[in-house]
Formats: C-alpha cells, sequence, structure tokens
C-alpha cells in the first residue's frame, strides 16, 4: 500500500490532544486506528496519492510509502523530517545510492501570521469598488509604494 | 444503522471548499463582513492540507510582477486567450491577473520561502512562473485563513452533498446539505450568499494505472469535481464544460514538467533520438491564429506528442542529462545546484516521481525519462476551463456579462472561484486564491444588499437529508440478500459505480483507451448508458462513513461526467486536438465555433439545455 505504518513505531499519538495525527490529516480520510491493534493503518490504498501530509506530521516517524505496486519496483525509499524551519529529505535508489536534500520551508514562525496587520479596517462605502483589502498597498507598484 | 442527528447553522455567506479559493474567498469575506456578518468555511478534509495544493508546489505559476514592469494583465489574457484556442471569457481573466501580484506580495510576508536571485528578485522559472520553497504552501495559506474565520466558523470534515433554493424563488439560493465525515450528523447551512469553492474533477476517465496507482492522478484525487456537482443540480448555468486538460507528464507518477521545459531548457525526443516537435511544426498551421502564437498552446503540443506516439516512434523521453550538462555548464557546484533544484521540484509538489526515480535507478543527471499523456481531467484553474458561467467584473465585462455582482452564478446569491468559474482558465494557485478573495468580497455585498433572510422549504430540506443518508439505509435495507456484501443484487458499492463511470467515460467519451477520439454515434450510446447509471446511482450503498463519502463524491463526479458529455456533443469541431477528436468533425470551425458552449440543467423539469453564447475579445 502507498502509505504504510510502522506497528513497532506507532503509539497510536498516546498522550496527544487532537488524537491520532494521521488521521486528523489526510485530505483523503485514508488514514484510520485499527481498533484490533491500535495502530494506525491506511483503509483505501489505491486512493491514496502519496501526499506525504500524515508522513510529514507523525510525531514518531511511524509512516513510510512504499510505492505504486503496479508501476514502482521495489526497495526505494523517499523519506522527509523537519528540522527547525527546514524539510530535510533522505532518498534511497533501489541500488542504494542515496541523496540528501534540505530545503526550507517556512521564512517566519509557526503561528505568527495576522491576516489584516497594518491594514486599514474595512470601509464598507468601498465595497463596489474592484480593490481589494491591502490594495493597492500590497500590488507595491511604484505610484503606491 | 446509526441514526443521524441533524445540526443547523446559520451563516450570512457559506464558503463550501477549503482549497486555496475557499481560503481566499474566507480572508476577504471576513475583512469586509467584519462583527456583524457571520462567514462560515466548510471543508471536507483538515484545511492545513486539504485541496490541490496541499501536497505542496514548487512554483507559483500565475505572477505579473507589474511592480517591475515584467507584465500587464492584459498580456496574460493574450497568453490565456491563446492556449485556449480563442475561447475564454477575457473580462475573468483580466480580473484575476490585476489583482494576482497583491496575494503573492501576502503569501510572501506570511511566512513562504521563495527563491531570490542575486538582486533580491524572485526567480523565474518562465513568463509568469516564480520559484518557491513550496513545501508548506497550504499550511501557510491555511494558518492564515484560520485566524481570519475563527474557530467557530471553521467546519472540518463535512462534505456538502447539496444545495438547496428559496422556498419561493428558486432563482435564489438559500443554503446546502451535509454531513459529518467523522460523526453521525447531517448538517443543514443556512446561508444568504454562498460560494462554490471545491475542486475540479479527477478519476472521471479510466486512468492509465488501474491497480494502487489509481491514486496517482495527476490532479488530487480528492477534487471530485463537487465545485460543479453542487451548481449543476440547482440550475446554474454552465460554460465550456466540454473543455479537458490533458496533461503530458512524466510517466505514470505524473510528476511536473514545466521546470524541465522552461527553467532547464530540456528537449522532448522521439525513438530515434530527433526533436520531433521542430519537424512536425508544420501540421500546426491548420489551426492559426493560434498553431502559430507562441508559447504553442497546450492542446496543440500535446497534439504533436500524440500523433508522433500514434506513428508508433515512442517512447518520447525528456532528455535531462543534456540539459543539466549544458546549464552547468562544466560547473560541478552549479551542476549540484541543478540537480537539488531538480529533485526539489518533485520534493515539493509530487513526491511520488521522487520515489520513481529512486526506483528506477534515475540520477536525472545521467538518463532521460519518459514522457506521456495522462487521462483527462475536467477542472478550471490549470489548463482547463470548464465551470459555471459567472458574473464579470462591472468596469471590462461585455455587454451582458454581468449581472449585478461580480462572480456570482445565473442563481441569484450562488457565486464561484477556482475550479468553478469557467472559461477563465491558467489561475493556479495564486489566481484561485485571488478569485476566491473576489468572490468573498463580492458575496459579502449581496449579503448586506439582500438583507432578508431566504425562506426555507422544510419538506425540501427533509428530502435532502434522505437522499444525503440515503446509501447507509439502501445497505441497511438490502445487506442479508448476499452472502457477500460486494455482490449484491439490490445495490451498487461506490467502487463499483465508479468503475463503470469510468469505462464508459473512457470507451465513449474520447478516453486514452480510444485515442481520445469519439463521435456523434459514440458518444449517443454513451448518453443512454449514462442514463442507466445515473438511474442505478439511486441505488448506492455505504458500509461506512467513509463510503458514504465515496458515494456522495461519486455522484458528483457523474454530474460533471455528463455535462462533459452533453457539451462535446453540442460542439461539432475538433478545437482542441490532443485533448480531444471528434472524428466526424476533425478540423477546428473558427467561423462557427470560436463561442462558448453552455448549458443549463432545469432542476423541475430534469432536462438539458445546451447552447452557445458570443465570445467577444475584450482586450
Amino acid at each position: 500500500m502507498p502509505t504504510y505504518v510502522d506497528p513497532a513505531a506507532c503509539n497510536a499519538c498516546a498522550g496527544l490532544h487532537g488524537g491520532p495525527q494521521c488521521v486528523y490529516i489526510c485530505p483523503n480520510d485514508l488514514m484510520v486506528l485499527d481498533d484490533v491493534v491500535n495502530k494506525g493503518s491506511n483503509q483505501e490504498p489505491e486512493m491514496c496519492s502519496e501526499c506525504y501530509a500524515c508522513v510529514k506530521l507523525c510525531p514518531e516517524n511511524a509512516i513510510h510509502v512504499r510505492g505504486y505496486a503496479d508501476f514502482v519496483p521495489l526497495g526505494a525509499e523517499v523519506q522527509p523530517h523537519y528540522e527547525g524551519q527546514d524539510i530535510v529529505w533522505n532518498v534511497t535508489f533501489r541500488d542504494g545510492r542515496t541523496e540528501h536534500f534540505r530545503f526550507a520551508s517556512r521564512s517566519t514562525p509557526w503561528g505568527s501570521i495576522d491576516p489584516y496587520a497594518g491594514i486599514n479596517p474595512a470601509d464598507r462605502d468601498a465595497i463596489r469598488a474592484q480593490a481589494l483589502f491591502g490594495e493597492p498597498e500590497y500590488l507595491k507598484l511604484p505610484e503606491s509604494a | 444503522m446509526p441514526e443521524p442527528t441533524t445540526r443547523i447553522v446559520e451563516s450570512d455567506v457559506l464558503i463550501i471548499g477549503g482549497g486555496m479559493s475557499g481560503c481566499g474567498a474566507a480572508i476577504e469575506a471576513r475583512y469586509w463582513g467584519g462583527d456583524d456578518l457571520r462567514i462560515v468555511m466548510v471543508d471536507k478534509a483538515a484545511t492545513d492540507r486539504s485541496g490541490a495544493v496541499g501536497e505542496g508546489l514548487s512554483a507559483i505559476n500565475m505572477y505579473m510582477g507589474m511592480r517591475h514592469g515584467w507584465n500587464q494583465p492584459e498580456d496574460y489574457v493574450e497568453y490565456v486567450r491563446n492556449d485556449m484556442m480563442g475561447v475564454s471569457r477575457e473580462d475573468l481573466v483580466y480580473d484575476v491577473a490585476r489583482h494576482v501580484d497583491s496575494s503573492v506580495h501576502m503569501f510572501e510576508e506570511w511566512g513562504l520561502p521563495f527563491w531570490y536571485d542575486d538582486e533580491g528578485l524572485y526567480v523565474r522559472e518562465g513568463r509568469w512562473q516564480v520559484m518557491i520553497h513550496g513545501e508548506a504552501y497550504k499550511p501557510i495559506v491555511s494558518e492564515a485563513t484560520k485566524k481570519a474565520l475563527g474557530p467557530d466558523n471553521h467546519y472540518e470534515r463535512v462534505f456538502i452533498s447539496h444545495l438547496f433554493t428559496d422556498a419561493d424563488d428558486p432563482g435564489r439560493i438559500a443554503g446546502a446539505v451535509g454531513f459529518g465525515v467523522r460523526e453521525d450528523v447531517i448538517y443543514i447551512f443556512k446561508a444568504r450568499s454562498v460560494i462554490s469553492a471545491a475542486g475540479g474533477a479527477t478519476a472521471i476517465f479510466r486512468p492509465r494505472s488501474v491497480g494502487e496507482g489509481m491514486g496517482r492522478t495527476w490532479y488530487s484525487i480528492f477534487d471530485t469535481g463537487s465545485v460543479y456537482g453542487l451548481i449543476i443540480p440547482v440550475g446554474g448555468e454552465m460554460t465550456q464544460m466540454e473543455h479537458r486538460f490533458v496533461p503530458s507528464r512524466f510517466k505514470d507518477s505524473y510528476g511536473p514538467v514545466g521546470a524541465w521545459s522552461q527553467l532547464f531548457r530540456a528537449d522532448l525526443t522521439n525513438a530515434a533520438g530527433e526533436n520531433y516537435f521542430v519537424n512536425r511544426l508544420p501540421e500546426l498551421k491548420k489551426y492559426d491564429p493560434y498553431g502559430s502564437a507562441f508559447p504553442t498552446p497546450t492542446p496543440l503540443r500535446n497534439h504533436l506528442l500524440w500523433t508522433e506516439i500514434q506513428a508508433g516512434n515512442g517512447p518520447i523521453m525528456l532528455k535531462t542529462p543534456e540539459a543539466i550538462d549544458a546549464l552547468a555548464a562544466g560547473d560541478e557546484n552549479r551542476k549540484r545546484d541543478i540537480i537539488a533544484e531538480a529533485w526539489e521540484d518533485f520534493l515539493d509538489m509530487t513526491i511520488s516521481q521522487a520515489i520513481l526515480w529512486a526506483a528506477h535507478n534515475i540520477a536525472p543527471e545521467e538518463r532521460p525519462s519518459e514522457v506521456v499523456l495522462a487521462e483527462p481531467y475536467i477542472m478550471g484553474s490549470h489548463s482547463g476551463e470548464a465551470g459555471a458561467w459567472v458574473s464579470g467584473p462591472e468596469d471590462v465585462a461585455p455587454d451582458g456579462y454581468h449581472w449585478g455582482y461580480s462572480k456570482m452564478t445565473t442563481v441569484n446569491g450562488l457565486f464561484a472561484a477556482g475550479d468553478g468559474v469557467g472559461a477563465c482558465p491558467h489561475k493556479f494557485s495564486s489566481g484561485s486564491f485571488t478569485e476566491g478573495r473576489l468572490a468573498g468580497k463580492s458575496a459579502v455585498a449581496y449579503a448586506l444588499d439582500n438583507t432578508t433572510p431566504p425562506k426555507v422549504d422544510d419538506r425540501k430540506i427533509d428530502e435532502l437529508k434522505r437522499q444525503a443518508w440515503a446509501p447507509m439505509v439502501t445497505f441497511e435495507e438490502n445487506q442479508y440478500a448476499s452472502t457477500n456484501p460486494e455482490v449484491n443484487p439490490n445495490y451498487l458499492l461506490p467502487r463499483q459505480g465508479l468503475f463503470r463511470l469510468q469505462k464508459l467515460m473512457d470507451e465513449y467519451v474520447a478516453g486514452v483507451s480510444a485515442g481520445f477520439t469519439t463521435n456523434e454515434s459514440t458518444m449517443l450510446r454513451g448518453l443512454e448508458l449514462m442514463g442507466m447509471l445515473r438511474e442505478d446511482l439511486a441505488k448506492l450503498a455505504a458500509r461506512s462513513r467513509h463510503e458514504l463519502l465515496r458515494c456522495h463524491e461519486l455522484i458528483h463526479r457523474a454530474w460533471v461526467a455528463e455535462a462533459h458529455l452533453r457539451h462535446m456533443l453540442h460542439r461539432k469541431e475538433t478545437r482542441w486536438p490532443g485533448f480531444y477528436y471528434r472524428s466526424d468533425y476533425p478540423e477546428m470551425d473558427e467561423a462557427n465555433w470560436r463561442v462558448f458552449v453552455n448549458s443549463r440543467y432545469n432542476p423541475e423539469k430534469g432536462e438539458w439545455d445546451v447552447f452557445t453564447r458570443p465570445c467577444p475579445q475584450v482586450f
């Protein structure tokens, strides 16, 4: 199956307030908690797009991806983890070669956004005009700078 | 079987869908709505990773760069006109283009990492595209959206199955019905204005990969055509539903080729190692003025690739080693950087392609990669232009193409954005977000002007509640007719219905196995089979809430598929070769068919009306 859960690493997000993170985040309602073994599991692997949302969020790094059986040869792995504001990818080829990449994930602290900071309150008289909130300032045109 | 409870939610503006356009709508609507209007957003998943941008992106594909004089909105209108072979709503395209830069600058301020050159300017992939480290693009936009909305106005894991109209005025929207994906609850959302901002349609056609790999659609598999499946049944006029996008992508994992063709300037070659594209260029004269346009329109590039494959000259290979060597020009450090950029292009947005490279032992500096045409997709934000017929902006819309409120459909109070707006393609992430903002502002204006709440017909609501939960009841009542729940004479499981839809569309409506080709007789037979499928969809059965979700996603997909078929039947020409071919009308007919094909489903009579509208050049 595209995503699979390592039972030795999964602790069902014990103690986490929001419950199992993979179940929370999967955009296609695929990840479930298996009642028998109390571990995460992908209930419909052929509807998995290998988007890695669950892999990235798993606090135990317990979720991996085995490429689609109908066209991906066995033996490769692509696994990310976060280091601060960066994401680090470890790529293992079928023949054993490896690649490592580090890319920025975010340039500001998580939770720091205030979408209306520094923008004047709405003037309802302008609701029929074409400008969106924050315009023209956010267009950053020379004449509006 | 659990009995669902009913929860009623009152709002002024209801936004359906938490993808890029829904988030844009929420942030803009909350700004103009202030504290006295209630803005509610409903997402079938978790907004941090929902929608087509959930996996991430490696580039923002729509940016004018007006502050540097790179491009003006009029330039974008010309580009889109050519790529759509003459048929686009230029007022709508212009409207997104003139605002999109402000959205992109907000993303940067919020914390989306961009690539910068030595002068501190965005690195450009092509004329309209700027490079980003976009792994967390959606969580960043989601954070801004949640801050704007507030937790009480944000519903996750609720799937909207139906819209409903005013009890006395079927031409006015009144709200939506849905169900909890994680709880046994039927939701009734009452609203003065509604924005349909859900996704375009994947998996309408039988995909090339029919095992586990069927989930590896080019567009996100959870884009189930709901944005259309909600608007069509309440009688909203649709446009260009015959249009489709067939992506040419790396084979099987459908990784992006844009960076390779634009940033790295790699060649595509045939079995003999020849640049087939250059050799076949004279073919494009037939499609002038679009055949001579630069860049060559997407369907025409597909057409040359498909013609080459049909001639037996595949595989088509993208020459990555030569491109990397040419760019590096002997500089080993530069070569390492380019290789990392190539991997990031996949790791940011189509991680499966990185797995495929690793599993095939493909290092891009050593070996080329195969490119194919994928299966068709019906959508409105990338190179597809299916969607609702909406009002243009007052200041630039042609006569008759503005009614009351920008982005409003032909149903009063019902707005569309993103994949939902027809004839306004190439919006991508930033343009969809921007179009959501435009719809959000308009929807607030409508709610302020129409203070009388819509009248809700309780009997109609009860019927929609029944329909929403019906697959659970169908299973409950029929499960003992067979020892095998997968084979039962009284119902269809959603997976079985999906396979039937995909086979029908593939074979009769120009899918991959039909060589993207069909004709009137073939489509009429397909329409007959579609009618029987639609009847059988009333017998869908669900064994769980998860299957209930799949049932209603399938019903939305079927609405899209039928609209696609009916529009294709109506357009008697082949305007977009490489997307689909009509063997009975194999030529482009510029004199008669440079028009919009529109349709309206009449909910009272259950009948479709398909017709044309003129396509004026505005710019």
